[in-house]
């Protein structure tokens, strides 16, 4: 694989950028592999990756229907934070947190994670005492997290209405400074491009039909372009999942929304950090080329289409517009849709199922863009090992039968 | 922006006077204490999630009565709304289709 780098940049420019090579190979499927990802997404990549380096399993496959990282991962508003209320949740996604930190590097690829902070705004006094216990929470658990009153808000925020009489008035926020945003795309892009220099081969257009079964354990799949075998298969399939489930012969507790997003014409700097709103399910950023990146809730119902409804998107801008009144004559540039899998306790599954020797990791909901690094990491000892990583036992879909929920709905500011 | 028919009044009315509260006839399991850790979390959590024809409960808040709506979650399309008690019409054929069960020929698919 071609080294990048900032000189390799300069002796690009000299052949007038007409010789880099391609990212990854677009090889013919194998009939078997030691292990097979179902879903092309940031998740099943960097599982992929982490197979390869941490556990030197390289004969694997990624097997995506469309192309790589089109799912939720090129649709996600990008937003990366640790400050989870519960203590499984702290140790996933700091987890996660520390691998971004160093990822750029990992994988030889710009990733452009920027770590501007994120607050998450309080607006009534049950957000502030959520809040606070949140921020003190975090603490305990190594994370950074400050809370901030309305005057630290308006010093770090100057466009946001922070006076008495807003609409939605501003009490408070916490704030994780490490928290920031990266570039979709190219965690998608550099993963792949990371697992493809190990040898693990990248699928694309090709789709995952059933499942091999034989005696209670998976034995392969079955995909548009013939049967697959495998040792051990790993489902990673976002809004998708309960549909690969079914062709498993299991139900999972998981129901998929469109959630929505949509970005501004592009404008000088107004924001340099995150804010997120749970209460009005509002949160924007502005991306390195000016656009603001605007995310909203989900549809109330299920939905398959990738695309919302248009009532979210209405109710989303009236809240931005009420907390940053000056953005009001800002023009929208594009708006879309992703299919996320939320689950009842709005915390992910990663989880070994009925079927022996097939995995399932989904259930990230609106939130899970900041856990790929984590997500595939732990998911990529559970592949390699056949038993959950200690991170993940707690994400066991038995607990919908236990009842030993990670309940972050409304506790962790869960938007996203 | 939908459309939706209460089969009550007849009237349609748009998507913002109602609630959607999930899938239709979910039956309440019995007592806790009678029943598996197993039945009652499927009762509380488990969901058909259904990529194609849905069966779910709406509310419409004006009137607070609740119905049943069947739904394609691809397309959106609604196919009919019915009242709480009755039965649907359509069904999922399993496969992403249709399956009109008042149709002549059982198997005939419309959409
Ligand atoms: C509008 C929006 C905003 C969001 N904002 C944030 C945010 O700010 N921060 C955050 O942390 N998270 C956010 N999320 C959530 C985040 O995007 C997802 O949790 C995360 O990207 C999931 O990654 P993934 O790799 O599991 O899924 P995906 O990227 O969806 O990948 C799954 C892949 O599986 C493929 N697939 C499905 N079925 C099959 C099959 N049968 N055969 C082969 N392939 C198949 C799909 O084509 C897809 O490419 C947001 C999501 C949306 C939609």
């Amino acid at each position: 694989m071609e080294r990048y780098s900032g000189f390799g940049l300069v002796r690009h420019a000299l052949s007038h950028h007409e010789q880099w090579q391609r990212m990854w190979r677009n090889p013919t499927p194998k009939r078997h592999y030691d292990v097979i990802i179902v879903g092309g997404g940031g998740h099943g990549l960097a599982t992929a990756w982490y197979l390869a380096r941490e556990h030197g399993v390289t004969n694997v496959a990624v097997i995506e229907k469309g192309w790589l990282g089109g799912g939720n991962t090129a649709r996600n508003t990008t937003i990366v934070r640790s400050n989870y209320l519960f203590d499984e949740s702290a140790r996933l996604y700091e987890h996660a947190l520390k691998l971004w930190e160093g990822l750029s590097q990992d994988i030889n690829y710009n990733v452009m994670f920027s770590q501007r902070g994120v607050l998450n705004v309080a607006h009534t006094m049950q957000d502030v005492r959520d809040t606070r216990r949140r921020v003190n929470a975090n603490r305990l658990n190594g994370i950074d997290s400050d809370y901030l009153d309305a005057d630290g808000v308006k010093h770090l925020v100057p466009a946001m209405d922070c006076l008495e009489n807003a609409r939605y008035p501003v009490l408070g926020a916490s704030f994780q400074p490490r928290a920031g945003v990266a570039r979709h795309d190219a965690v998608a892009w550099g993963y792949a491009r990371a697992a493809d220099s190990r040898g693990v081969d990248l699928l694309q257009n090709t789709e995952v039909t059933g499942f091999l079964i034989e005696n209670g354990e998976v034995k392969g799949v079955e995909t548009t372009s013939g049967e697959i075998r495998a040792g051990r298969v790993g489902v990673v399939t976002a809004g998708n999942s309960s549909t690969m489930a079914r062709m498993a012969g299991f139900n999972l507790p998981v129901e998929s929304h469109p959630l929505q997003a949509l970005v501004s014409e592009p404008l000088k700097p107004v924001i340099d950090t995150v804010i997120m709103s749970n209460q009005v399910h509002g949160y924007i950023s502005q991306s390195d080329k000016g656009d603001l990146v605007i995310g909203a809730g989900v549809d109330g119902y299920v939905g398959y289409g990738q695309r919302g409804s248009y009532p979210i998107i209405e109710h989303v801008i009236q809240a931005i517009v009420e907390m940053f009144p000056s953005l009001s004559r800002v023009r929208m540039n594009r708006q879309w849709g992703g299919v996320v899998d939320t689950t009842p306790d709005a915390s992910p599954i990663i989880s070994t199922t009925p079927v022996k020797g097939l995995f399932f990791n989904c259930g990230w909901g609106t939130g899970g863009f900041k856990a790929t690094p984590g997500s595939g990491h732990i998911f990529a000892w559970t592949l390699a090992k056949g038993r959950p990583h200690p991170i993940a036992e707690p994400y066991s879909m038995q607990r919908f039968h236990t009842g030993a929920l990670v309940d972050e709905h409304g506790a962790a500011a869960v938007a996203h | 922006m939908f459309y939706i028919r209460c089969p009550y009044t007849n009237e349609y009315h748009s998507e913002e006077e109602f609630k959607p509260c999930g899938q239709a006839q979910i039956r309440r399991a019995d007592s806790p204490v009678s029943t598996s850790d197993e039945q009652w979390g499927d009762y509380l959590f488990f969901r058909d999630n259904i990529r194609g024809v849905h069966h779910e409960m709406w509310l419409h808040l004006p009137t607070r009565r609740y119905f049943n709506v069947t739904r394609h979650t691809v397309t959106n399309e609604i196919l009919e709304t019915w009242r709480m008690g009755e039965e649907p019409r359509y069904q999922s054929d399993g496969r992403g289709g249709v399956i009109d069960t008042r149709a002549d020929n059982d198997s005939e698919e419309v959409a």
